[in-house]
């Protein structure tokens, strides 16, 4: 098939746009089953102690309510707690609701109201009371010791060792800096609400909001021991998830629970103020020291960085990934360190760690350029290394030069003047920042299956467990089937998020269109192999031997042929992290113009350009959707959004988008994404990188670098609000 | 939510009635404060005053050329009408600055006067506070309190009012008429709400059995200068953490004539200081004058915690607001940019 008609590479319309713009897609809320209950959670007002009461009566009086569970009365489930181990759970005892009369958060779940409709179940949670016996609380990561985790998280890269001396080549370099960064707790808030409805029956259908079908559906099976159940997860549409549905959340296993006790069919739908007791991107404390000799060369990078984590698992992210790897440097450093918190754990939010990791690192650069002199991205090009240093191999392919080229262009970054308060227009101060961005590019750990099967009207059916959370998954798979198959995108039709499909690991770390997306691709091969040699022995091969045989009547002639026998194929796709010659990642850079009223510390961020080298782009309107929206994020990181606790209480108390701000239209304005060719046939089989992260990682400290030189303030606490940057002038 | 009755007035004087018999009612305008405040039982009526039946809806000029503006006339009727736009664009203007336009379509004078304060602790029922629960306690004295009062806060409440429109009315000097079982009766605007002290539950000076009518505006300034200015956390859809509503005229000398200033975010009230503003008469419209009244205006503000820049950021944004006043350039609500 010529390169004419291919759609791969090309910016494809969403297949799976016209449900969702008609309401017909389907999400896990929205399944409606006869007889079914709903339920509520009854949350914790403290954050650390032991329930000594909770009174059910009031509510199992109200009317319509079918039954209240509490640690008291739940149904039985496995009381051992690494049973309850899930694929991205980090090193502890994962948090099980209603195990025993522990509270270990503010905000969690000591019961559950089942009603008959979802009103009575919200209004008969109020009448639950419950008593507490509150031990002292830490919810401030000041206040709480560092130590080391003593058992890594499967899954995170460990910290790379120490290279050279950097304490000694800090001490006695020339020219250095260091300076401690702090950042807020944020909250993933996707559009879609946590929520589940379980079909209870011979087979339980759990319709859930979740990233992985597969890994919800073994957790189940194993908490609740479903014996002689079919256990089959569904999760056809996702609105979104960041990271907080990579693990089985809080609402499936309250659901289910629910539908086991009572036998029934149940639906869960956390509301928006629930959602902050679920998970959050840790906050961490970093103190990043950067030397450097009259060139501008680095002598010595040093990264301390301090997460938080909860009392009962060790939450751990890539926070200084990068590093170790993003600048030529000889004496490298890095502590990773955690302190317990009585919170939720914290899970991986879009880019973990990387996002909160590079703000310190960009930001350190940006200060130690301005003590060189220098301009920052010259300095970033005087320290640009085509190696990963921290495992001595080469990257597959690094494109970030290009980016630093192609993002300064169209940004107009040579007409910048260097010091800062220099740019200004009216009242307002302007600024021009700008950082580097890297996320891993990686196949998943796990393998991934892919199915694809000859229906009768002679279209492909191509199925796959692994969920779209929003991203355009449906499209791109389709994409790679249809080339594969030399056809058109019409005779592919897609079935993903469902756990009865062919196996696939998480949705998470970018990796989902270079794995799932090269199973798709070698099914679709063997398929057409299957398709050859059956048309050889079956003697349809008189139509020809190419794209002729692939034709639907020529397929469904096939089929006739086979006497019911079916055409399909299934592929597996693995990949292998060990002995790996080279190093994979994904690069960007980005430049932002800030403008900010010297009087009244508003900040606009008015312009800002992305240059991103993400390996082959499968489908550049879906891709640039990605880009935009992770910016967008990247905003919100850097001016807004703020999970501020009460600490005296141990409350987070942003309860919804009133108090939780995200960016609005009117705080977005020029997003200008531009990608950078990349070609790698290292990376992944279809040279895919990915790029579900990369958007986010270096929008904040941009922005950040940018009010500095609008101002002259360093802003090294994340999100920069107005009474910070206020405070900060007025020094 | 707790379970209410709900019922439907069909005259004023049938709905002073049903708050009178129903201890625990409330009059439901746009309920886009209410229903929320109750789905997080914050507020929990056993009776639902419907009013959306009375002739409340209506914008009338009065014959001395002021303005009457009934309780059920929606925030977005009020910005966009004509007379309104033509003779007090303040008023327009800070309505434009608040919520979201379905917010506004929705939102009633009436409603928008009774607003409750956004102080989160209000809002969330599983913590302590004094407004909600009175002898609870306050933990914003301690705790999150960034954008609490700086100015007329009591040891029992730091909350502030939340109102956008409000700070305009203040300005612009308007009367609340209202009526209760004993006949009709107005209320400045200065007046209406209340600072904290003691009971801090009670937000207004409007009894439990009152209704409101209308807001009056007195008669329109000949050749006023105005500008709202309305500093958040966001560009746009953000509660104040301080706003400046400016009325200003100057004479042909140059110098001020007449200053109406109101703070919003500030305090428990729309914040105005009528010696302060005495002492901008007859003086020139320049910055060191803006600033010097701005000082006064401020004076007596304490900061807790968190919140010591607002003292600062409060007197920079009336200065600009006076300056944008004084120079003809009101703050658009539109292009964010602030000039
Ligand atoms: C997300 C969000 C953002 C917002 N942002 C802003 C903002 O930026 N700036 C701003 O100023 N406001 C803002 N608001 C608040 C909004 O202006 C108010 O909710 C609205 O004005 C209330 O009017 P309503 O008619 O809906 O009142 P309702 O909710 O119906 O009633 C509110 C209260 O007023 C009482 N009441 C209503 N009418 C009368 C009457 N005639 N007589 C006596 N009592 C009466 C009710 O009993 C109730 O106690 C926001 C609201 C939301 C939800
Ligand atoms: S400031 Fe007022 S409203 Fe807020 S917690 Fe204190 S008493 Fe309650």
């Amino acid at each position: 098939m010529d390169q004419e008609q291919t759609v791969t590479g090309k910016s494809i319309l969403r297949v799976d746009g016209p449900q969702k713009v008609r309401g017909e897609a389907k999400y896990a809320a929205e399944y409606n089953i006869p007889d079914l209950l709903h339920a509520y959670v009854v949350t914790a007002s403290i954050a650390k102690g032991r329930i000594l009461s909770i009174d059910l009566a009031a509510a199992r009086r109200f009317p319509g309510v079918v039954e209240v569970l509490s640690h008291k009365n739940r149904p039985w489930f496995w009381p051992v707690s690494f049973l309850y181990k899930d694929a991205a759970g980090p090193p502890g005892k994962p948090f099980v609701p209603l195990d025993d009369d522990r509270v270990y958060f503010s905000g969690q779940p000591v019961a559950l109201v089942i009603a008959e409709n979802y009103e009575a179940a919200r209004d008969a949670a109020a009448l639950v009371k419950v008593t507490y016996k509150a031990e002292q609380h830490t919810t401030d990561l000041a206040a709480s010791t560092a130590f080391k985790p003593r058992k890594r998280r499967i899954g995170v890269a460990p910290v790379p060792h120490p290279t050279g001396d950097a304490d000694l080549a800090f001490a006695v370099a020339p020219l250095k800096i260091e300076s401690t960064y702090t950042t807020s707790p944020e909250n993933h808030h996707p559009m879609e609400l946590f929520a589940t409805t379980v079909k209870w029956g011979k087979i339980v259908t759990v319709y859930d909001k979740t990233q992985s079908p597969k890994s919800v559906e073994l957790f189940l099976k194993v908490a609740f021991r479903l014996i002689g159940r079919k256990v089959r997860v569904v999760s056809t549409y996702v609105g979104g998830a960041f990271g907080l549905g990579l693990r089985p959340q809080q609402s499936v296993f309250l659901a289910v629970m629910a539908a086991k006790a009572l036998e029934r069919s149940v639906r869960l739908v956390l509301p928006r103020d629930h959602m902050f007791a679920l998970g959050y991107r840790a906050n961490a404390v970093q103190t990043v020291s950067l030397a450097a000799d009259e060139q501008g060369r680095l002598q010595a990078v040093r990264h301390r960085a301090v997460a938080a984590t909860s009392q009962f698992e060790d939450a751990q992210d890539p926070m200084l990934l990068f590093s170790a790897s993003l600048y030529r440097c000889n004496n490298i450093k890095l502590t990773y360190e955690l302190a317990k918190l009585d919170t939720v754990s914290p899970c991986d939010m879009r880019a973990p760690g990387a996002a909160t990791g590079m703000f310190a690192l960009e930001s350190a650069m940006d200060e130690l350029a301005y003590v060189l002199d220098m301009d920052p991205l010259a300095l970033r090009l005087t320290n640009y290394t085509e190696r990963d240093q921290s495992e001595n191999r080469p990257f597959s392919s690094k494109a970030l030069r290009e980016c630093y080229a192609l993002g300064s262009e169209r940004f107009g970054w040579h007409k910048r003047s260097r010091a800062p308060r220099s740019m200004r227009e009216d009242k307002e101060l302007i600024g021009w920042g700008m950082a580097t961005g890297a996320w891993e590019a990686a196949m998943s750990p796990a393998p991934a299956r892919a199915k694809v099967m000859v229906r009768s009207d002679g279209k492909f059916e191509v199925t796959s467990s692994i969920t779209d959370i929003g991203t355009g998954t449906y499209t791109i798979l389709s994409q790679i089937a249809a080339d594969t198959l030399e056809t058109t995108m019409d005779r592919v039709v897609i079935r993903l998020g469902d756990s009865a499909l062919p196996f696939n690991p998480i949705q998470g770390g970018s990796w989902t269109a270079a794995t799932s997306g090269a199973a798709v691709q070698s099914a679709c091969r063997k398929l057409k192999s299957t398709i050859r040699s059956r048309a050889k022995h079956t003697g349809v091969l008189g139509r020809g031997q190419g794209a002729e045989l692939l034709s639907a009547s020529a397929l469904i002639d096939l089929l006739k042929l086979q006497r019911g026998r079916k055409l399909s194929a299934t592929a597996t796709m693995f990949s292998f992290p060990f002995g790996k010659k080279f190093s994979s990642a994904t690069h960007a850079a980005v430049f932002a113009e800030v403008r900010v009223d010297e009087e009244l510390s508003v900040v606009r961020v008015t312009r800002i350009v992305c240059a991103v080298a993400a390996g082959r782009i499968l489908n550049p309107n879906t891709a640039r959707s990605q880009i935009i929206g992770a910016t967008v994020m990247g905003i919100g990181k850097a001016l807004h959004e703020d999970a501020a606790y009460d600490h005296n209480l141990g409350r987070c108390m942003a309860h919804g988008f009133a108090d939780y701000h995200i960016p609005t239209n009117a705080d977005v304005y020029d997003i200008d994404v531009v990608f950078v060719d990349e070609t790698d046939a290292e990376v992944s089989p279809l040279g895919v990188k990915g790029v579900g992260e990369i958007g986010v990682v270096a929008v904040a400290p941009a922005i950040a670098n940018a009010i500095f030189h609008a101002t002259g303030e360093r802003m090294r606490h994340l999100p920069i609000t107005i009474d910070r940057l206020a405070r900060a002038g007025s020094r | 939510m707790k379970r209410f009755t709900y019922v439907r007035a069909a005259s004023i004087d049938q709905a002073i009635e049903s708050l009178s018999v129903h201890a625990d009612a409330k009059l439901l305008a746009g309920g886009t404060n209410l229903i929320d405040l109750m789905k997080y039982d914050v507020s929990t009526p056993t009776t639902i005053i419907d009013i959306n039946d009375l002739p409340l809806r209506e914008i009338n000029e009065t014959a001395d050329g002021g303005l009457r503006v009934g309780a059920l006339v929606t925030n977005s009727e009020v910005a966009i009408h004509p007379f309104v736009a033509r003779h007090y664009p303040l008023l327009a203007s800070a309505i434009f600055a608040g919520a979201s336009a379905q917010l506004r379509n929705a939102a009633t004078v009436g409603g928008n006067l009774m607003q409750r304060t956004r102080c989160p602790y209000f809002y969330d029922v599983l913590t302590p506070c004094n407004k909600r629960a009175p002898g609870s306690g306050c933990p914003a004295r301690t705790g999150l309190n960034r954008n609490h009062a700086i100015l007329g806060a009591s040891q029992l409440c730091v909350a502030t009012h939340p109102s956008d429109m409000c700070v305009a009315l203040a300005a612009i000097g308007a009367t609340i008429i209202v009526q209760g079982p004993n006949g009709v009766r107005s209320i400045p605007l200065a007046d209406f709400h209340r600072l904290p002290g003691d009971s801090p539950e009670k937000d207004t000076t409007l009894v439990d059995d009152e209704i409101i009518l209308d807001i009056f505006l007195p008669p329109v300034l000949e050749h006023h200068r105005y500008s709202y200015l309305k500093i958040r956390d966001r560009l746009s859809y953000a509660f104040a953490i301080v706003s400046a509503a400016v009325l200003l005229t100057i004479n042909d000398e140059a110098a001020v004539s007449l200053a109406h200033i109101a703070l919003g975010g500030v305090a428990h009230k729309p914040w105005r200081n009528t010696a302060a503003e005495a002492l901008l008469i007859g003086r020139p419209a320049s910055r060191v004058n803006f600033d010097q009244f701005a000082s006064m205006l401020l004076s007596g503000s304490v900061a807790l915690s968190e919140n010591d820049f607002k003292i600062d950021l409060a007197h920079r944004t009336v200065v600009r607001a006076l300056e944008q006043a004084a120079s003809r350039t009101p703050q658009s609500q539109f292009d964010k940019r602030v000039h």
